[in-house]
């Protein structure tokens, strides 16, 4: 089923909805899960995987296809439930999620199908995306290669090896989206190791840079469609996004980062999204 | 006339690359492929610039999308520098990328410490799935440079700076499968690299006149390891002796130890680089018998070794 064809039975607020309850019942299994980072970026995947990839779960395999690589691997349950819903594996599977024996584990594997690379230690999305973008260009596919980034994955000296390369080699074809939620594990990236101001170090580095509400898919699907928006630039989204978004009880704490929910917080959030689905 | 093995990896990498339009030349700025070089390898070569873990991050994209990336970097950026990427990116992918390492051992010679690479033999060889392999001289470079077109997943070969001293004429060697440079039966002598390699023949030669016969074998591979050949060489001698470009913990000393140790026990003796940095200037020749990486060296520990067990054997009767 193309990427169209899913469009059009659906809406992306109402598959946002369902990915961002899967996060939840996983976050809620033995092992628990990278909640708040997971929750921040579920528009993002879904724009990209309900409206802009050329991807087929029938031919994951096919050459020209366009790649995705979660760089922020941590964010595997927000991964997971995108590719369920989008066909990849049985939405049954998720329960397995985080428990012996299953292939779904705390950060994505090639095992999984519809994940391109394994991902979990930071900085190296960025540079893999410029091989698959570089190798587009070489067969002279028209496919694009999106990667995204967390934001404190952006302190990690090997993202800017590869920022300076994308622009270098003129990788067009190559879209990063980064996801601003401002927090990683301890506290906010601004007290940490200060990011800001963002969208100028990107467009420093030559980078053509749109900076955006990554809470709306509609409009984050527009956005990368376009891409590229520069003719002979590299395309970066900074997805302005909150981490735990959903969850108002955790929504913006550090301390979303990584939660196993009680049998409470779990009744909680589920009860919390239903609310928001509701309001929307 | 000798040649240095990155030269010979270069000159015989450029005529491949027409036939085989999957492969492509990423370097980081060495110096090895010049702007003439470059433009007779037209697309097919990219200088990404000084940037270690990107370059092995770009291969590993490149070489998931089907090309086969050979990598231009020193060893001891491409073993430490750019080692996460090289095990995730590369090795757990199982990903055909030739990582062709440069200045291997003490190859950079004056440049010091932050240049060599005593360690990267330990460091690949532990990583599933890829193939090591160090090359004692140019003809051996050509020959594994082809060979390793046909290679699944990861190759790591280590390359010199400067031309090494000629070796005698052998058949040209296969990847993964050990070299018998001479055979005798009391001692072997287990090398790779341009100067053990030399080394063991001469300490071979030294031997004989002492009238002790040392198999040489050149374990130009170290993964996959030719235990087969090593246990064969090693049933009938009383002892053997490792010589490596290389500290001596971890690298074709250990492989050989480890090898031994579980399918045919035998006294191994390990020579290598002392446990410690360079600290005196010299070219890789003068290092290496700094060092005492020589054929003197083996000759020592073997005649020592064989003396000492003669003796106890004498007390103990």
């Amino acid at each position: 089923m193309t990427t169209t064809q899913v469009l059009r039975r659906d809406t992306l607020a109402s598959v946002a909805a369902r990915i961002r309850s899967h996060i939840v019942d996983m976050c809620a299994g033995p092992e628990g899960g990278h909640l708040g980072g997971g929750l921040s970026c579920v528009e993002v995947l879904t724009s990209l995987y309900f409206s802009v990839l050329n991807v087929d779960p029938q031919r994951p395999d096919d050459p020209a296809r366009d790649r995705f690589l979660l760089s922020k691997g941590h964010a595997a349950v927000a991964l997971y439930a995108t590719l369920a819903e989008r066909g990849f594996l049985p939405v049954e599977e998720l329960a397995e999620y985080g428990r012996p024996g299953s292939r779904l584990m705390g950060h994505p594997v090639r095992a999984v199908p519809g994940v391109e690379m394994p991902t979990g230690s930071l900085g190296h999305g960025l540079a893999l995306a410029c091989g698959f973008a570089l190798a587009g260009r070489y067969a002279g596919h028209d496919s694009r290669s999106f990667v995204l980034l967390g934001d404190g994955e952006l302190q990690e000296g090997s993202v800017w090896e590869a920022a300076i390369a994308a622009v270098s080699l003129k990788l067009d074809r190559l879209v990063a989206v980064v996801d601003r939620n401002g927090l990683q594990l301890t506290g906010t990236t601004e007290r940490i190791a200060p990011m800001e101001p963002l969208a100028d170090r990107w467009r420093g580095f030559g980078w053509a840079v749109r900076d955006v509400d990554g809470h709306d898919a509609d409009q984050l699907a527009e956005h990368l469609a376009a891409a590229p928006w520069e003719p002979g630039r590299p395309s970066v989204l900074i997805a302005r996004t909150v981490k735990g978004h959903g969850l108002p009880f955790l929504a913006g704490r550090a301390s979303s980062h990584y939660v196993t929910l009680s049998e409470r917080n779990h009744a909680r959030a589920t009860g919390a999204l239903r609310t928001s689905d509701a309001a929307t | 006339m000798s040649r240095a093995t990155r030269e010979a990896y270069r000159d015989s990498l450029l005529p491949l690359l027409d036939g085989h339009p999957d492969l492509i030349c990423l370097d980081t700025d060495t110096g090895l492929f010049s702007a003439e070089h470059a433009a007779a390898a037209g697309e097919q070569y990219l200088n990404l610039g000084i940037a270690e873990h990107n370059l092995m991050g770009i291969a590993a994209g490149l070489a998931a999308c089907g090309r086969m990336p050979f990598v231009n970097t020193m060893a001891a950026f491409a073993t430490s520098r750019a080692l996460e990427a090289v095990k995730i990116d590369i090795a757990y992918n199982r990903l055909p990328v030739r990582i062709m390492a440069t200045h291997g051992g003490l190859a950079a010679g004056h440049l010091g410490p932050t240049h060599h690479a005593l360690e990267d033999l330990a460091v690949f060889r532990v990583l599933p799935g890829m193939t090591v392999v160090v090359p004692a001289d140019a003809a051996a470079t050509e020959t594994f440079v082809e060979q390793s077109l046909s290679i699944e997943g990861p190759l790591y070969v280590r390359l010199g700076r400067k031309p090494s001293p000629p070796l005698p004429a052998a058949t040209p060697p296969v990847i993964g499968q050990a070299q018998t440079l001479r055979e005798g039966g009391d001692v072997v002598l287990a090398c790779c690299g341009p100067y053990p390699v030399l080394a063991c023949l001469t300490a071979a030669e030294v031997l004989a006149v002492y009238g002790i016969e040392a198999t040489v074998l050149n374990l130009h591979t170290l993964r996959p390891f030719d235990t087969e050949t090593l246990v064969a060489a090693a049933r009938p001698a009383t002892l053997v002796v490792t010589l490596e470009e290389h500290w001596r913990d971890g690298g074709l000393g250990g492989a050989v130890a480890e090898a031994l140790a579980e399918a045919a026990p035998t006294r191994v003796l390990r020579l290598g680089m002392p446990d410690r940095f360079v600290d005196e200037v010299g070219n890789q020749e003068h290092l290496v018998t700094h060092y005492d990486l020589t054929a003197e060296q083996v000759v020592r520990t073997v005649r020592t070794a064989l003396d000492t067990a003669t003796d106890r054997k004498d007390i103990t009767t």
